[in-house]
């Protein structure tokens, strides 16, 4: 039987960090580029795409991810397209975060008080005009702290793509867990994996909030 | 020919009919306040003037530019909104940039001014306003009453024909009341055409030219302030100038 040192389960964990991270970063780049246009057509004056945009954010919201990722995985397998794991992960996940930060930044916007609409309005400033220099700077300060706290769940969240065997940290985990027969020790280093990369990004929003409250 | 001029105005907010066929004609360079008890439709009216509150029946006019009941689309908005500047109870200004931002903002975003001639327009404003020295101040480093004419410098930067203050001293302390007053007093003293709404009764009996006194969404009675306030003419308006001593 082989052995295993502590030193190659963290190595081998690490690796698959790398990729939770890497994923992480992916889904919250593309998802808010993704969302950011979700966004404008939700609040937009057009009728289609406020729908379309609708839909989206309820269809992300109210399904489970889990779900979202199995319809991607295997869903798109049956009309042909080979989808890997990754692409399937990746994918899904920039989808989830779009809904999810396209209704976050909602919020946000419609924090912006009516005042500064009617100010810019009376200034005689075009919807997109308003909206580039007027509502959406002081919505983007608002949404600072709570665009943060979400980046946290989309980190957590990536540990779901393990299911459809992309090998991320928990994937990882599970593999060497089933290897070494040291389930408990290998998955408290997973969840620890995964603390060091919140904790600082949930500990980040909470000294914006404090930060961005302090300053108005 | 008027510089601002309104017929048949009617708004309604829901069954609630607030403008009763409002008809009010503005020559250029003069003062006109319209006072009224809380409810009678006067900020309704004011707002109407640039397109804020949409109307439901009548025609506005200002220089030239017409907004029609069934015209109201953005280019003819957007022609009113260069001829009539606003100024808000609640100041308004835009807390992400400084005095002097806000300033240059709709110079440069709405008539594509060049930055640095913006900028000249800014100091300039802002010196007719008295604060000069605060272009690099952020809204929330300044007073209620230095905030209050920033906002009278931004609207002036985009040089309208007319200037409509909707309760612009009803949020201040009562010391910085004055200071907001004294520019809207030199602005009138320099010929701008300006349609106020104030609770200030002295001071809109020492700087109007004409006031307007509306009641249930009509005008009820209107003319030169002196006189209407020597002797009042309708029971309504009496009990209205007997009600604020």
């Amino acid at each position: 039987m082989m052995s295993f040192s502590l030193w190659d389960i963290v190595r081998n964990l690490l690796i698959g960090g790398a990729l939770t991270l890497l994923l992480s970063l992916v889904a919250f780049v593309l998802g808010g580029a993704t969302g950011l246009l979700v966004l404008l057509a939700r609040i937009g004056k057009w009728r289609a795409p406020r729908a379309l945009a609708q839909m989206h954010i309820e269809l992300f919201q109210g399904t489970p991810l889990l779900l979202q990722l199995f319809t991607l995985f295997f869903g798109l397998s049956l009309f042909g397209l080979d989808v890997p794991a990754w692409l399937a992960a990746g994918l899904g996940l920039t989808l989830f975060t779009s809904a999810f930060l396209a209704e976050i930044w909602r919020g946000c916007v419609e924090a912006v008080p009516r005042g500064q609409w009617e100010a810019s309005s009376c200034l005689a400033m075009t919807y997109w005009e308003q909206m580039r220099h007027v509502i959406l700077p002081q919505a983007m300060r608002l949404s600072i702290a709570p665009t943060v706290g979400f980046a946290v769940q989309v980190v957590k969240g990536t540990a779901v793509t393990s299911i459809i065997g992309f090998a991320e940290l928990t994937k990882t985990g599970s593999m060497i867990a089933n290897a070494t027969y040291q389930p408990f020790l290998v998955y408290s280093l997973v969840a620890l994996g995964y603390f060091i990369l919140c904790y600082p990004l949930s500990h980040y929003a909470q000294s914006l909030e404090r930060k961005l409250h302090a300053a108005r | 020919m008027p510089l601002v001029s309104t017929n048949r105005l009617h708004k309604f907010f829901g069954k609630n009919h607030v403008l009763r066929g409002i008809k009010l004609d503005v020559e250029e360079g003069e003062v006109v306040t319209i006072v009224g008890r809380s409810g009678s439709g006067k900020s309704t009216l004011l707002r109407t003037l640039n397109g804020l509150e949409s109307i439901d029946d009548g025609i506005i006019e200002v220089d030239g530019a017409k907004l029609e009941v069934d015209c109201a689309d953005a280019a003819s908005l957007r022609a009113l909104r260069l001829k009539v500047g606003m100024v808000f109870q609640q100041f308004n200004l835009f807390p992400h940039l400084s005095a002097g931002q806000n300033v240059m903002l709709a110079p440069q975003v709405v008539k594509g001014t060049a930055k640095n001639e913006t900028e000249d327009i800014a100091r300039r404003m802002l010196e007719r306003v008295g604060l000069a020295e605060k272009f690099d101040a952020f809204p929330d480093q300044l007073s209620g009453g230095q905030q209050q004419r920033v906002a009278i410098a931004r609207a002036l930067a985009m040089s309208p024909k007319v200037l409509l203050c909707d309760e612009i001293t009803s949020a201040l302390d009562p010391e910085l009341v004055n200071e907001v007053l004294g520019v809207v007093r030199q602005l009138a003293s320099e010929g701008m055409t300006l349609i106020m709404v104030t609770h200030e009764m002295r001071f809109a009996r020492e700087v109007s030219d004409k006031l307007v006194f509306m009641h249930e969404g009509k005008i009820h009675e209107s003319g030169d302030p002196q006189a209407m306030f020597a002797r009042p003419e309708t029971p309504e308006f009496a009990s209205f100038i007997g009600s604020l001593n």
